[in-house]
């Protein structure tokens, strides 16, 4: 069978059935979990071989019918999606305790991941809304699963913001096929011609999605949504579906709006993006708990992706630019582990202590050496230090902009780096204190490991071994 | 080609009364029924891409408009019980 | 892969992989944690052995990790890595079992040798790093392990030293690096290579050459603590005895003067720093540091403080060699890695086991500790003179060639630095010597732990400091033997020269 229809319709049938018999969902949702990251990952194995797929599912074709694709941008957020999304479902297994509505998180998760694996594979333009709806949908819905006020209300807001902006995003839709009259997206590509409608769309799909990825002055919703959630909801929400009306807004300024991008609107970007890294890594080194801490430092780490718009703008086609791209996508990946193993680690944290107040957090190394550890690695990543993949974005982000002659994007770079080296170490500052030596680095597998491996593989693997990413990017495939 | 016309003008006219409601009013059933009128406006104007004349009109649009409203719905009614949790949990605010 | 280029990475591995299983030990296991660490030691030493025979003989070591296209991890031995991986090799052997001895009843061990061992490999990584790309990497890492070893007490002030530490060495690191990535987006990949790798260039960015050079030293001064960016290593002295003795005193100190003789003979080459004028900004910087740690340290009551200043006065004298033109003083800067490095260890290991066994932190609590105590106020007295540098001790060779050098490249301000130095040294140091040797024993020490049995203290905290003030002593004494330090800076500066 088709394998990109498979990506979307195991884990919805998995979620059809957690949701069906509500006393196995657990069980179901670990296994269809597990299931959809085999999907997942031979996706990326086929694009991996081929360079690119496509396919019709139902054979209507376009313009009526559905289309997938996939290239090595969405096969790379895929199978990082795979990742997190199945160490964090690891997690929750044994994050839950009874009374904390296990049974409600399973079919809304692999509805989530549903609605990511169909957003990274649409083709079209309107396929896109819907899986954006469904993601938002389901977020919502997760976010508020822990159940308190501030977690209702925070979710609440995300809900009506992320449904303002698909309502902008879909008028944009509407706009193209007024002019095109096509929502295929190569289509699209392929007939647009600057002018005041196309240019139009293009404000109203980028400032909806803008607003759905929390960039910067539109991240105003994200830290309350994503702190109040609970740990692997919060994971997800920060590593994931973020990332996901990222790689829309970079989909559609890279491959389809590609006439419209002039130096000036990407430098607008640029600039959105160096507010965002120095203002949310501020935020963060103000923030009193460690999860408002950790949601911050994701507005400051979708700030740097949006400072490769300008460079990516000045740099010509060729090595340099799919250098450039790479290190992109890079960070992003990064990101996404790191920020889902602080969480995860986060939520560790605040199960044992009973709170996230980072003044009160003494002793942390002493409780949970496996945990402290993860928050480290993922704070490495998080400033950027070597050996982790967002050093060596960084280092490729630097290197073009003294190329492009846009230098003051360094300061941007190194303003946000100091910044979280300076709350990564408020936070591990705490942890060394007077108490007693841990018994074990290992207290709890379940839930401490996967926070761990995925930490670490933001810093080991990322870092070390991410030259396959650049084979999986090129056009024509690696092998 | 009027009717057209009106009936486009008319959704983006809607759609800009619902941005300004709901960036205005602050009770949650307001902006709900302002995110609505957004979509009706969206969906005026695919409407209005569907005509073509003398040929029968464009399936797509028609597609999209229906996907829209079941989108919207089950968006408002997740609102909906979110807020009405809220209210539970909280009857004075 | 060939053999040889396993050999660089397989001594980063044998401290890597043996401090990250440290990290899994359970605190009470002491038998298996020591296992692991002298089994790593011991076979880091070993490989070492090989290396620098291979790279007297002429022999090649790479190792080469494509991190994405066009950036490399290298690691690659060179004469002048060698030196730097024997220092911090010996001295990690040495150091480690001191600090078996020196922890004996403290709590999160297993924490503290996990981090002590990234360190060291950390150290190692930048002697070997092959190019500028390398060296930033393995120099944030070392900023990384070390944190936590600063904070290990867990006490308000460990914790506040170890705050001021990161905030002095990250803004260096974000300095190094903006330096980096500027020479790499100017030249391509930046390797270092013998005689300087933009020597052969045809240059016409001047400007940018020079303020690029600025950035480096300034980032790599920060750890190099050259005046005034040296506010954190007098902080960092609540740490353990141990970590201000290896990374203090050692790797990461050295760390920043090992970056700026590879900065200056071999990314800029020292003929083109010389006519850039950017070795007299070097050599100003770094008498001045001279002096300032030495004036500063007269004033240290407390035995640490006063011996950090030393250091920070001390390790000036590597950045003074290489600022200096012509192979002489580049021997003489050279040869003081390795020779402030044993004696400075070696005064450190001392006042850690005064602190250990009597409780005495201060130098107004030292009078009459040298009948207590004879070996190691014995130790003491060899590091302490060497530093002065009195012949036949190991600094004396140092500031030999320093002044030799000096003369020979016309610099005669040189030796007015040295002079005045080696005065406030004498100045600083004979009063210790004088009180713990001639004044009266006091009638209690502060806090005697340690009662004296057979040996003035415990064995393990003993003989390192033993070790190394033989080593200062036969490192003076043969300084003409093959292999001897001395023989290898030389090997070093004819390689770099050309001759």
């Amino acid at each position: 069978m088709d394998s990109l229809a498979l990506a979307i319709g195991v884990p919805l049938i998995a979620a059809l059935a957690a949701a069906a018999f509500p006393a196995r969902a657990q069980a179901l949702g670990l296994a269809g979990a597990l299931a959809t990251t085999v999907a997942s990952l031979q996706v990326t194995a086929l694009v991996w071989q081929q360079g690119s797929l496509r396919s019709e599912p139902g054979g209507w074709g376009a313009p009526l019918g559905l289309a997938l694709q996939a290239d090595g941008l969405s096969a790379a957020l895929i199978a990082m999606t795979a990742l997190v999304a199945l160490a964090t479902a690891i997690y929750a297994s044994g994050y839950f305790r009874p009374g904390n509505r296990p049974r409600e998180f399973w079919p809304l998760w692999l509805l989530l991941w549903t609605a990511l694996n169909g957003t990274f594979l649409a083709a079209d333009l309107f396929n896109l809304y819907v899986n954006m709806e469904l993601l938002g949908l389901a977020a919502a819905a997760l976010g508020a699963l822990g159940g308190q006020p501030a977690a209702v209300a925070a979710s609440l807001r995300y809900l009506l913001i992320g449904l303002l902006g698909s309502m902008t995003y879909l008028l944009g839709v509407a706009l193209v096929y007024t002019a095109y009259g096509t929502l295929d997206m190569d289509l699209v590509a392929a007939a647009l011609r600057p002018g005041p409608v196309a240019g139009t769309a293009m404000v109203l799909m980028t400032g909806g999605l803008a607003l759905k990825a929390a960039l910067f002055p539109l991240h105003f919703w994200l830290p309350p949504a994503h702190a109040n959630a609970t740990a692997p909801v919060s994971a997800a929400l920060s590593a994931l579906v973020v990332k996901a009306a990222f790689y829309l807004v970079l989909r559609l300024w890279l491959d389809v709006f590609t006439p419209l991008v002039t130096p000036a609107a990407a430098h607008l970007i640029g600039l959105l993006g160096a507010a965002a890294v120095v203002w949310g890594s501020w935020r963060a080194l103000r923030a009193e708990r460690l999860k408002l801490l950790a949601a911050y430092s994701t507005v400051a780490q979708i700030g740097y992706l949006c400072l490769f718009f300008p460079l990516l703008q000045a740099t010509p086609p060729g090595t340099a630019r799919e250098d450039l791209l790479a290190a992109l996508v890079l960070m992003a990946l990064t990101h996404g582990f790191a920020k889902s193993g602080l969480f995860l680690a986060a939520g560790l944290v605040q199960q044992s202590a009973g709170h996230d107040r980072i003044k009160e957090l003494g002793g942390t190394a002493q409780h949970l050496p496996a945990t402290t550890f993860s928050i480290a690695l993922a704070g490495t990543a998080l400033i950027g230090l070597p050996p982790s993949g967002s050093f060596i974005g960084k280092w490729l982000l630097m290197t073009s902009a003294v190329q492009t002659g846009q230098w003051w994007w360094i300061a941007a770079v190194m303003t946000g780096t100091l910044l979280a080296a300076a709350y990564v170490f408020r936070v591990l500052g705490q942890a060394f204190n007077l108490e007693p030596t841990p018994r074990r680095f290992l207290t709890q597998g379940r839930t401490e490991l996967p926070a761990l491996l995925l930490a670490l593989t933001s810093v080991a693997v990322l870092g070390l071994a991410a030259r396959p990413l650049w084979q999986l990017l090129q056009p024509g495939g690696a092998a | 080609m009027t009717a057209q016309f009106l009936f486009g003008g008319a959704g983006l006219v809607l759609f800009a009364l619902g941005i300004w409601s709901f960036l205005v009013h602050e009770p949650l059933l307001r902006k709900l029924i302002a995110l609505n009128i957004m979509g009706s406006g969206v969906f005026h104007l695919l409407i209005a891409t569907a005509e073509r004349g003398d040929l029968p009109p464009d399936p797509v649009p028609h597609a999209l408009v229906l996907t829209g409203i079941v989108v919207a719905v089950s968006a408002t009614a997740l609102a909906l019980a979110l807020g009405r949790r809220l209210e539970e949990e909280d009857p004075d605010g | 892969m060939s053999l040889d280029s396993l050999l660089p990475a397989s001594i980063l591995l044998s401290s890597l992989l043996p401090g990250a299983f440290i990290f899994l030990v359970p605190e009470e296991n002491h038998l298996l944690r020591g296992v692991l660490n002298m089994s790593g030691a011991l076979l880091k030493l070993l490989l070492v052995g090989v290396m620098i025979w291979g790279v007297f003989h002429g022999h090649v070591y790479e190792t080469r990790l494509t991190l994405a296209p066009g950036l490399d991890l290298v690691l690659h031995a060179d004469a002048l890595s060698v030196l730097f991986v024997t220092l911090s090799s010996v001295l990690w052997l040495v150091t480690t079992i001191y600090a078996i001895g020196y922890l004996e009843h403290s709590p999160n061990r297993s924490r503290f040798f996990g981090f002590f061992s990234l360190c060291v490999s950390a150290t190692v990584g930048i002697a070997l790093a092959g190019n500028l790309l390398s060296f930033v990497i393995f120099y944030e890492i070392l900023t990384l392990a070390t944190y936590p070893l600063v904070a290990h007490r867990g006490t308000p002030e460990a914790t506040r030293g170890a705050r001021v530490y990161l905030a002095y060495t990250m803004a260096g690191g974000a300095l190094l690096l903006v330096g980096a990535v500027w020479l790499r987006a100017l030249t391509g990949p930046v390797d270092f290579v013998q005689g300087g790798m933009l020597t052969g260039l045809h240059l016409e960015h001047q400007g940018q050459l020079i303020a690029i050079f600025l950035l480096l030293i300034a980032g790599l001064g920060v750890k190099a603590a050259l005046v005034p960016l040296h506010g954190w290593l007098p902080q960092s002295m609540v740490a353990p005895a141990p970590v201000s003795s290896l990374l203090h005193a050692v790797a990461v100190v050295k760390a920043g003067a090992f970056g700026i003789v590879r900065v200056v003979y071999d990314v800029y080459g020292v003929q083109l720093a010389a006519s850039l004028g950017l070795l007299s900004v070097l050599g100003i910087l770094a008498s001045g540091t001279i002096l300032y740690g030495s004036i500063k340290a007269l004033s240290q009551d407390g035995l640490k403080k006063r011996l950090a200043y030393s250091t920070v006065s001390q390790v000036s004298y590597i950045a003074l060699g290489a600022s200096i033109l012509g192979p002489v003083a580049t021997i003489g800067g050279l040869v003081h890695l390795v020779h402030q490095g044993i004696m400075k260890i070696t005064l450190f290991f001392c006042a850690g086991n005064y602190a250990e066994t009597l409780g005495i932190h201060r130098v107004s609590e030292m009078n009459g500790v040298g009948r207590r105590m004879p070996w190691t106020t014995l130790a003491f007295s060899v590091g302490a003179l060497g530093m002065i540098g009195i012949p036949p001790i190991a600094g004396f060779v140092s500031k030999w060639y320093l002044g030799l050098g000096a003369v020979a490249a016309e610099a005669h301000w040189v030796l007015l630095i040295l002079a005045a130095s080696s005065l406030l040294n004498a100045a600083y140091f004979l009063p210790i010597l004088y009180r713990a040797w001639f004044c009266p024993t006091p009638e209690t020490w502060p806090e005697e732990q340690i009662p004296p049995r057979r040996l003035e203290t415990s064995g393990a905290l003993l003989w390192p400091p033993l070790i190394t003030a033989a080593f200062c002593l036969l490192a003076g004494l043969l300084a003409a033997a093959p292999f001897s330090p001395l023989e290898w800076a030389e090997l070093i500066a004819r390689r770099e020269y050309g001759l």
